[in-house]
């Protein structure tokens, strides 16, 4: 039959199985793939934090969201064009996220009636007429990986772990996207196991060839690439954009990175992956907890490397006590805290941004600390980058926020050329001659960077309140007041350092909206869209947060309105609130998901409206 | 006894004194506090040591014996309480070069810090571990401590202390430590002797120093450190050596099955060649814990000494291996290339 190609604009897929049934894998070969193939990407994986749940159970469903367009996007999309369901409970968990008219892909052999009933179905929903408003692909992807696969040799097991491959061979034919790219990584994944490369490559092949001759598949999709800015590009997740940009400041700077950590979802990656960089004399301690991992990072920043340690809030609230002493006694450190869904243990696997109190407040006494967050995936990089630039200029522990959703989230990144990377000056003094540990900088008011080794600069440094400028104990009370307004001021003055704010639309009108961390995407995709209406909206996403940068509050003055959305309940419109005295509102989800873009905009519409 | 690679000694450190490592601040502990000799024996022996005093770098947690950085003129760091070990396992690997010495208390090491000091003793960075067990609290004034002995009455415990005490010994031991000693603040010699092995010895180095705090526990080791009952108390451990101890060196200890037992050297049924002979290299740690647990069973002495000081690899060491394995691998770590790793692409 003649198959018809159409070319469209984009497409969101949802790639749901049991956790440990390759969703996650396959989710990720179709990025690589469409960010080869020069869309732009943006990815959400979403997966329970039990490693296998029992197999066809809810509570096991892990996905794979992934969006890919002509246009330059910033969210994975809110609702999904194409669902593959590899079983009855994926289809339950994700069925709400496809669009009407959607095409729903099942694999039919695995909805037999245990499984059904597993998912909580009393009937089953590809015969009782519950799915007639999807476009219903039933194939029986088990039976047809089965076929494809009967004279490799492999165990019945073994084969049916190929089915996510020969669903990843349907989609690429469905867009078609070419498949070299997993082919190669099966090489490299299996290189050890080089039967499972030819079974998962056959699997694949199978899926592609399945679409082509059968008559159930007539159309298949042309996404033509995103304008891009020149340059290089390869795709990116938040962790690994962090990691690099840790990686990149240490050789910019010159100094030995010295990374302490403690597994924790949804950090481990970072140290994963600074794991691999020993040939950049990178030092991972993955230590016993949390105190011990930023302790290392503390006693590296004495000694004259860059120390720098990453968890989530439940490790960071364990870190507190030692970052307040590395405050006090002004060390150099960049802490990560990639959020998660809060409070206590959470939700481990799904995101959130309610930490941020606790970054600026979560220390006993007066704890000023500079906070900056990433905004997307790629934003890790030169946010992480920056606080360590702040850091070591300023004498500083500095909090990096990532959050899970940008953490585990990619897409593609112009790759900077090391050139460009600002550069990261460090000084450590030498001469004793009225050498003071606590005399400091006049401008940025950065005490000494003094390490052991050099001569005649012993000197002691501690928890207890130092007296200015020697640097002794001290209980004198006008010293104490002294001291806490000077690390104050320290912190304040960095706002003298940033670069202009940029308002995105008219600096003045209606409505701003204003945001930070990871809800960038989701934002700027809304006021976007209200732009194009016409709607007099202007969105400011803030990388800065302590200190906030000087413009903010006049940018303010020049909108009527003022709109924060995040996901807490309301925490950095707290913050502006009592710094501004402006009458911000909010808009709060806290449900372990990331916005949605018409979350926004019909908040938007509604404050616009003056329904609010 | 294993030396560490003796490096040439510079001019200038051959003559440094005592008073090089007396730092400007006055010291404050109570008046007769155990502490005044430790620190006075650690100024003495540092000069000694060979290395250039802006190489030695002290760190405290909090307590009593955690002031005692800011009586060294040498770098010093007072942290927090019981990460001590932390921080110095952080300018260890980062920096190793440095000697790095760890002050801490029973409470600070015992405690709030047992984590982080049993990982200290597995891990073995060259680090040196002080800690001033006087079993008790004392900068908070008077509360049991994990090595107050049972039944303790405090203000914390006015009916006795119901809590088992910790060993400090054993738990080294047992967490894997590759130099275990116990000496005496009342024993100048002995302690500079001890801290002087401490300092040769390459990895974890631990030493319990008995300390008497005047103020809430006074007199809770004196049977082991006065003149009249010392000797009958503690029996002091030689490499090499039969375990002998006794004003007149008639008692020894030996082994009854599993169990030491004292033995008389002077009525004729026993001799030197039925003691246990006390071997501080052997790898196997059975040895060393048995004679830790030789405090705990009454009526036998304190065993003073070296329990044990094998060679292992120090962390820090394995680290830079790595480093070096991972550069000859795949060459100097290049930023340019790193960040373009994997699969690239060009938008013209």
């Amino acid at each position: 039959m003649k198959k018809q190609k159409q070319s469209i604009e984009e497409a969101t897929i949802l790639f749901a199985s049991d956790s440990g049934g390759g969703a996650q894998s396959i989710g990720t070969q179709m990025t690589e793939a469409s960010a080869i193939a020069g869309n732009d990407v943006a990815t959400l994986p979403d997966y329970p934090a039990e490693i296998r749940a029992p197999a066809g159970s809810l509570a096991g469903i892990s996905g794979f969201q992934l969006r890919f367009s002509s246009l330059t996007i910033h969210t994975p999309g809110d609702l999904c064009d194409v669902l593959v369901a590899m079983n009855p409970a994926a289809l339950k968990v994700n069925i709400d996220k496809l669009k009407p008219n959607g095409i729903l892909i099942v694999d039919t052999d695995n909805f037999a009636p245990r499984n059904l009933r597993l998912a909580g179905y009393s009937s089953n929903p590809l015969e009782d007429g519950s799915l007639t408003q999807f476009q219903v692909f039933p194939i029986e992807l088990t039976r047809l990986t089965r076929e494809a696969l009967k004279d490799t040799g492999l165990t019945q097991r073994e084969v049916d772990r190929c089915k996510n491959f020969y669903a990843l061979g349907m989609v690429c034919w469905m867009y078609n996207r070419p498949m070299d790219y997993a082919f190669q990584w099966l090489k490299e994944k299996f290189a050890t196991k080089p039967q499972y490369i030819e079974a998962n490559t056959l699997a694949l092949k199978a899926g592609n060839i399945y679409c082509e001759v059968t008559e159930q598949f007539a159309t298949s999709y042309e996404i033509k690439p995103a304008k891009f800015a020149p340059g290089k590009y390869r795709n990116i997740e938040g962790n690994m954009a962090t990691a690099l940009g840790l990686v990149a400041a240490s050789q910019k700077s010159g100094l030995q990175l010295v990374y302490g950590s403690y597994p924790i979802t949804p950090a481990s990656t970072i140290l994963h992956e600074l794991a691999r960089y020993r040939n950049f004399g990178v030092k991972t301690m993955q230590m016993e907890d949390e105190i011990a991992a930023v302790g290392v990072a503390i006693g590296a920043a004495f000694s004259g490397a860059l120390g720098a340690t990453g968890s989530s809030g439940p490790g960071i609230a364990l870190k507190a006590e030692a970052i307040n002493l590395a405050m006090i006694a002004e060390l150099p450190m960049v802490v990560c805290n990639i959020q998660r869904a809060g409070p206590s243990t959470g939700m481990p696997t799904k995101t959130e941004q309610a930490d941020l109190l606790q970054m600026f407040y979560g220390r006993n006494g007066e704890s000023p600390l500079p906070v900056i967050a990433a905004s997307r995936p790629s934003d890790c990089f030169e946010t992480v980058y920056e606080a360590c630039r702040i850091a070591i200029k300023y004498m500083t522990p500095v909090i990096f926020m990532s959050d899970l959703y940008i953490a585990f989230g990619a897409e593609p990144w112009l790759i900077p050329h090391v050139s460009d990377l600002p550069a990261i000056d460090v000084d450590f003094p030498t001469d004793t001659n009225g050498f003071e540990p606590y005399l400091r900088d006049e401008t940025t008011l950065a005490r000494p960077w003094a390490i052991p080794g050099t001569p005649g600069l012993e000197h002691r440094i501690g928890g207890l309140e130092k007296a200015d400028i020697s640097g002794n104990v001290s209980y004198d009370p006008d010293n104490h007041e002294k001291m806490v307004h000077l690390r104050a001021e320290k912190v304040a003055r960095i706002a003298d350092d940033l670069p202009p704010t940029e308002i995105f639309g008219e600096s003045s009108g209606e409505l701003l909206v204003l945001s930070w961390g990871g809800t960038f995407g989701a934002v700027r995709t809304a006021v976007e869209h209200k732009q194009a209406e016409s709607k007099s909206v202007s969105h400011v996403h803030l990388r800065y947060l302590n200190p906030l940068p000087k413009e903010v509050g006049d940018i303010m003055q020049g909108f009527k309105r003022v709109l924060i959305p995040e996901l807490n309940l309301g925490q950095l419109r707290l913050l502006i609130r009592a710094e501004y005295l402006v009458d911000a509102a909010g808009l709060n989800k806290i449900q372990g998901q990331p916005f949605h873009v018409f979350e926004i905009e019909s908040k938007i519409d509604e404050m616009l409206r003056g329904d609010v | 006894m294993k030396k560490r690679a003796s490096r040439p000694i510079p001019v200038a450190v051959q003559t440094l004194t005592k008073g090089d490592f007396t730092s400007d601040q006055d010291v404050r502990w109570c008046p007769g506090c155990g502490d005044y000799s430790i620190l006075a024996q650690t100024q003495r022996i540092l000069p000694d040591l060979g290395i250039p005093k802006e190489d030695f770098v002290f760190i405290s947690g909090i307590g009593c014996s955690s002031r005692f950085p800011y009586y060294m003129n040498t770098y010093g760091f007072h942290t927090i309480h019981g990460r001590a070990p932390t921080i110095a396992a952080g300018v260890k690997a980062s920096n190793p070069d440095l000697s790095v010495w760890v002050i801490t208390g029973d409470g600070d090491a015992l405690s709030i810090g047992g984590n982080h000091f049993i990982h200290l003793m597995r891990r073995n960075l060259d680090i040196n571990v002080l800690l001033f067990n006087n079993r008790i609290y004392g900068l908070t004034k008077g509360q049991y401590s994990p090595t107050s002995e049972q039944g303790k009455k405090t203000y914390s415990t006015p009916m006795g202390s119901i809590d088992n005490p910790f060993n400090p010994i054993s738990l080294a031991l047992a967490s894997g430590a590759t130099f275990v000693a116990r000496s005496l603040d009342r024993d100048p010699e002995h302690l500079r002797s001890v801290i002087k092995s401490a300092f040769d010895h390459k990895g974890t180095s631990f030493i319990e120093i008995y300390q008497n705090c005047n103020v809430y526990n006074d007199g809770a080791f004196f049977t082991y450190t006065e003149k009249e009952t010392k000797a009958e108390n503690t029996v002091f451990l030689e490499h090499g050596e039969p375990l002998v101890f006794g004003k007149d060196g008639d008692k020894g200890i030996c082994l009854n099955g599993f169990k030491p037992e004292v033995v008389s050297l002077s009525d004729g049924t026993h001799s030197n060649g039925d003691l246990i002979t006390h071997d501080q290299f052997t790898e196997d740690r059975t040895l060393a814990y048995f004679l830790s647990r030789m405090t705990e069973v009454p009526g036998l002495p304190h065993p003073i000494g070296i329990f044990r000081s094998v060679e292992h690899p120090c962390y820090e060491e394995m680290m830079t291996e790595q480093i070096n394995t991972a550069k000859e691998r795949m060459g100097d770590g290049d930023l340019d290339a790193l960040l373009n790793e994997g699969d690239t692409w060009v938008v013209e």
